[in-house]
Formats: C-alpha cells, structure tokens, sequence
C-alpha cells in the first residue's frame, strides 16, 4: 500500500499528461485540477474545475475521463473518483464518470459516435501550431533557411521537441530528411504553396495561443488563487518574440 | 464622433444589449451560469477603471445603455443583437421590448435586429414574419447555442434554417449575424465548428454573414471561410478588450483578419454591457502594430476609420455625414483579396 502522501505525488505527475485538446496544454498547468487526494487505503479523490460553466461539454468531458484512466492506471491506486465542479454539465458528467458509462452512455442521445474524430481534429491542429513555432523561430534564428528544412536543420529547443512530440500523436515521420513543413496529412507541401501553408498555420497557432491566454485568465477570475496552480506555457508564450516578414502572393 | 489628433472618426457599434439577468428573470441555475459567465469575461479583459459592480451587470436600464454609448462613448449609431435564451431566463435574456421602445425614441441612433430560432418551425415563420414587419427589420442575431427542450443547439445549414434564411430574403432581412457558443448536438464535433456559415454563405449570396467575436475560438477556420466567401464578414466583439490585456495579441488578430478579409469587412463592436465602448474606441484610436512584427503592414487611419465604423454604415446603410466619409467609402461587397492556393 501505497502512502497518501507518495501516492498523490504521483498523481499529480500522471496527470500532466491529461491534455486540453484545445489548448494543447496538460491540465496541471492550466490550473484544471483544483484538488487531489489520496486515502490512507490508495482511495483517490479528484476535483477538475474550468474556466467558464459553458465550457464545451465534449472536452470537458475528454479531459475528466482521461484523468479517471491516467490515475486508473498508476500501481497502488483503489478506486478513484474524479468530480467536475461547477460545469453546466457537472451532474451529467460526473453520474457518467462514476458509472464507467463511457462517453455515449454518459450523453445519450447526444452523443451520436465516439470523441475520437474530434480528438484527431485538434491533433491536427496542435500540430499545425507547434510546426509554425518551430519553423518560424528556425527561420528566424537562421536567415539562411529555407522553407523546406528538414527536421534536422531545426534548433535543439522546446519548440523542435513539441513540435517531434506532436508529430508522434500523428504518425509523421521523425527522420532527419524529414519535411518541417507537411500539409494536414502528412505530405509534403510544395514549393509553391509553401508560404501560403505557413500563413494558414500561423492563423491556427494565433487561434490556440489566444484562446490559452483568454482561457487561462477567465479561470483565474473565477477562482481566486488559482493563479498559483498555473505554469507557464510549456510551449513557450510567443507574444514576445518577433514574428517573421513573410512575402504571400495576392491576387 | 471621437476626435484625435485632428482626424474625426464616425462610430458604429454594431453589437450591443440590454439585457436583463437579475434573480427575479433567472429561471434555472444555468441563468445564473450564464451572466455570471459574462460578468467574468468583463472583469478578465477590462481595464480596472471601466469596472461595474455585479449587481450594476446583470441589468441595467435604457438610460444608463444611452449615457455609456451616445453620451460617453463617441458612438454615433449601435446596433442591437439580442441573445433570447429563453431555457434560461423567464422574460428572455435581451430585453426586446425595452430595446425596441428605445430605438422608436431616439430615431437614427438605434437599429433593432431580433433573434429567431428555427426549432419554431412553422410557428416561428410566422412569428418572423410579423417581427419583420414590426420591428423593420434589417437584420437577425442568430445564436446556435441555444437550448430548446432536448436538443441544445442548431446548425446554420439545417433544413429548417434554409427555410428561415429563404424568408429573410423575402423579407428584406440581409444582414445575418452568427454566434458560435459550446454545446451543439451531435457532441461528437467540433461545437465551435464554423463549417455550416460556409455552406449557408456559398447558397445565399444575397445575404451578408457577420460572424461575431471573427469566429474566436475558431479564427482560423473563420478566416478561412472569409477569405472565400465575399459575403462573410468579422464583428469584433470579444476581440477588441484584448487591446487592454494583451495588445500584441491584439495586433496579431487585427493583423490576420486584414490579411485574410480586407479592411472593408471588419466591424467595431463594445460587446455592450460586457464592455463599454469610451475606452475601446480610444485605445484602438491610439492603437499601431507594433514595430517589430514586420509580418502585418502598419494600421493607415483610414482603415481604422472604416472598421470604426464607416464599414457597418455602409452595411446597413446608415447615413454619414460627408465631412466623416473617406473619398473612397468602404465596398463591403468586394472580392477577397487573398488568392487561394
């Protein structure tokens, strides 16, 4: 058996790989879990909180079930709970959680297949965002680079990782010849359109940082003191950083 | 009218309420939920001297609406784009009949657009057609969030809205103005999801598609839509606060939805009462991109002057006074300037 203390510690590092799908961020940074605990008999007790009621039932939905599984599976664990608080769904979801309903049993009619399509669209996304970092910090550190760098001709950095790390959810390739610069499915963009696809994928990472930002801070407003359980964005807050002169064909 | 700098700006705010979210109108939790949502989005992004108290948020009253905008404010024309949420509040959550007296009451200043719903169905065409001819309608602000009965929420290519949008062209009614909330059935996708506005805006042409907060959280799929379809446009409602907490944000979406839309289809808006207009039409006056982010070209003052409001005037026809037009007004019906790859 497991001590609470221990126990919880390492719910607590379980759990950062609960992500937002939207925000492309762990739960733990967010500020998400408002509490955790762990009884003296491996029982664990966990309360999410969100930024808004009308948070999307649906994410809410993926990021509190993926926590029951992540801490399902920890060694040494009994049973555990997780409660979503203050949601405009709280009683629908958490009923669904204790049940083990799954997804379609907790929403019924609402829910017409699984979540996995939605899941794979803000993969996709989260890519998308992490290659515009990637790419457009590399450009501009190496003015010598050109549009179709590979994997390799990236810096060592935070961004080159999330950027490998995301393109494993995919499936991408993670060879050095490797394009940075793919289209949704993977392949490769041709020259031409290159520009142009790092222009729409500068148009998405814009969307996920802002949406971070407005997310981040309407839960501090709503919860007073959550602040202190935020970190910074793991990815890197590129509000600072200069953007890069990007010559795009008009009509 | 604001006046800066020797240049003189004709003020449009093409998204405002008056809303009425006290105990006694709450019919259920989710009434509560919901301002209190609001009046967190107004605490987050506003600057400290523009706050209100809660009791001052959840209802306010026509004359206090007329003093923020017309007397404080520098706005010259508002428009009403009421939310009804009728699951929610027991007299509805905007104030139709209050916003429509004040609107007859001060004539030239105020445009009614009203909401509709087509789970109505049959009743609700009917009902469409009468506040057309009541309220001289314009236009509608579409909420396809709402909840009615079971089902919670609504897409904009349904069949029975294709039936509501066949009215609107009949009625006159051309400018449709969208907000995407959460929870749209089924929940398998994307709630925010604005594929639907595409579809709708390819088979209407005839009818203009605001699409509010520029389709935030969404705003790449929505400059996307925009840039193919000449007829949908971006209301700046939520978008303009970030002004106040993060300016180079703010640049980044002003700068992404001039790339993506031209400057012609781009429309202010306080969001009133969630934000007041006096200090949003100041700081964007005030407001440049910022030197180093070379990516997006420098806001001229005539683009400031045509999202100010020369764009929705243009839209809805409001008239301007000359010496407040450019020589070149704003053609909000033109082609997109992107080429698509």
């Amino acid at each position: 058996m497991a001590a609470p203390n221990e126990l919880e510690a390492r719910a607590w590092s379980a759990l950062d790989a609960v992500m937002d799908p939207e925000l492309d961020e762990p739960i733990t940074d967010l500020g998400f879990v408002r509490s955790l605990s762990a009884s003296d008999q491996g029982d664990l007790l966990v309360h999410l909180r969100l930024p808004t009621s009308f948070c999307s039932p649906n994410f809410a939905y993926l990021m509190a079930s993926d926590t029951k599984d992540v801490l399902g599976g920890l060694a040494g664990v009994g049973s555990v709970v997780v409660e979503l608080d203050d949601h405009h769904d709280s009683d629908l979801i958490n009923a669904g959680l204790a049940a083990d309903a799954g997804y379609q049993g907790t929403f019924g009619p609402e829910a017409e297949e699984s979540l996995d399509e939605l899941r794979l669209t803000f993969r996709k996304k989260a890519h998308t965002a992490a290659m515009e970092r990637a790419l457009t910090a590399a450009l501009k550190a190496s003015p010598g680079l050109e549009l179709n760098a590979t994997l390799a001709d990236l810096p060592a950095s935070p961004a080159t990782e999330a950027l490998k790390r995301r393109r494993h959810d995919l499936g991408l390739s993670l060879q050095p010849d490797a394009p940075v610069l793919v289209n949704e499915d993977g392949t490769p963009v041709p020259r031409e359109q290159a520009e142009f696809r790092l222009r729409r994928a500068r148009s998405t990472r814009i969307s996920i940082d802002g949406n971070a930002h407005f997310c981040r801070g309407l839960l501090r407003t709503r919860y007073p003191g959550s602040d202190a359980d935020q970190n910074p964005c793991a990815h890197g807050d590129t509000d600072g950083r200069p953007l890069l002169s990007l010559e795009v064909k008009a009509s | 009218m604001y006046t800066k700098d020797g240049e003189n700006y004709f003020i449009v705010d093409a998204h405002v309420a008056l809303w009425d979210a006290s105990p006694a109108n709450q019919r259920n939790i989710h009434g509560k939920q919901f301002i209190d949502c609001f009046y967190d989005y107004h605490r987050n992004l506003s600057p400290e001297s523009e706050l209100w108290a809660y009791e001052e948020f959840i209802s306010y009253t026509g004359e206090r609406l007329m003093k923020d905008l017309f007397q404080d404010g520098y706005v010259d024309h508002a428009i009403f784009q009421p939310a009804l949420l009728g699951a929610f509040y027991k007299n509805g959550f905007g104030q139709t009949e209050a916003a429509f007296e004040l609107t007859r009451q001060h004539p030239g200043k105020l445009t009614y657009n009203h909401a509709y719903d087509p789970r109505f169905g049959e009743d609700g065409l009917k009902q469409l057609r009468e506040d057309a001819a009541r309220f001289n309608l314009k236009g509608v602000k579409l909420y396809t969030a709402e909840w009615f009965g079971d089902s919670r929420g609504w897409k904009l290519d349904d069949k029975w809205s294709y039936r509501y949008l066949e009215a609107c062209q009949e009625l006159g009614i051309d400018k449709i103005h969208i907000h995407k909330g959460p929870t749209i059935r089924p929940l398998d996708r994307d709630a925010f999801d604005v594929a639907d506005v595409d579809k709708a805006a390819t088979d209407f042409t005839d009818l203009t598609f605001v699409i509010e907060h520029c389709g935030l959280p969404r705003l790449e799929d929505f400059c996307w839509i925009a840039t193919q379809e000449p007829n949908v446009h971006a209301g700046l409602a939520v978008a303009m606060p970030f002004i106040h907490t993060r300016p180079r944000y703010f640049a980044q979406i002003i700068g992404e939805l001039l790339y993506w839309l031209d400057e012609d289809r781009i429309h202010f808006s306080s969001d009133y009462a969630i934000w007041t207009p006096r200090w949003l039409v100041e700081r964007f006056v005030d407001f440049q991109i910022p030197a180093d982010m070379d990516e997006y070209a420098p806001l001229s003052v005539d683009q400031k002057k045509k999202i100010l409001g020369l764009n929705a005037a243009a839209l809805y026809d409001i008239p301007v006074p000359e010496h407040l037009q450019l020589a070149q007004p704003p053609r909000p019906d033109r082609q997109p300037a992107v080429a698509v790859a």
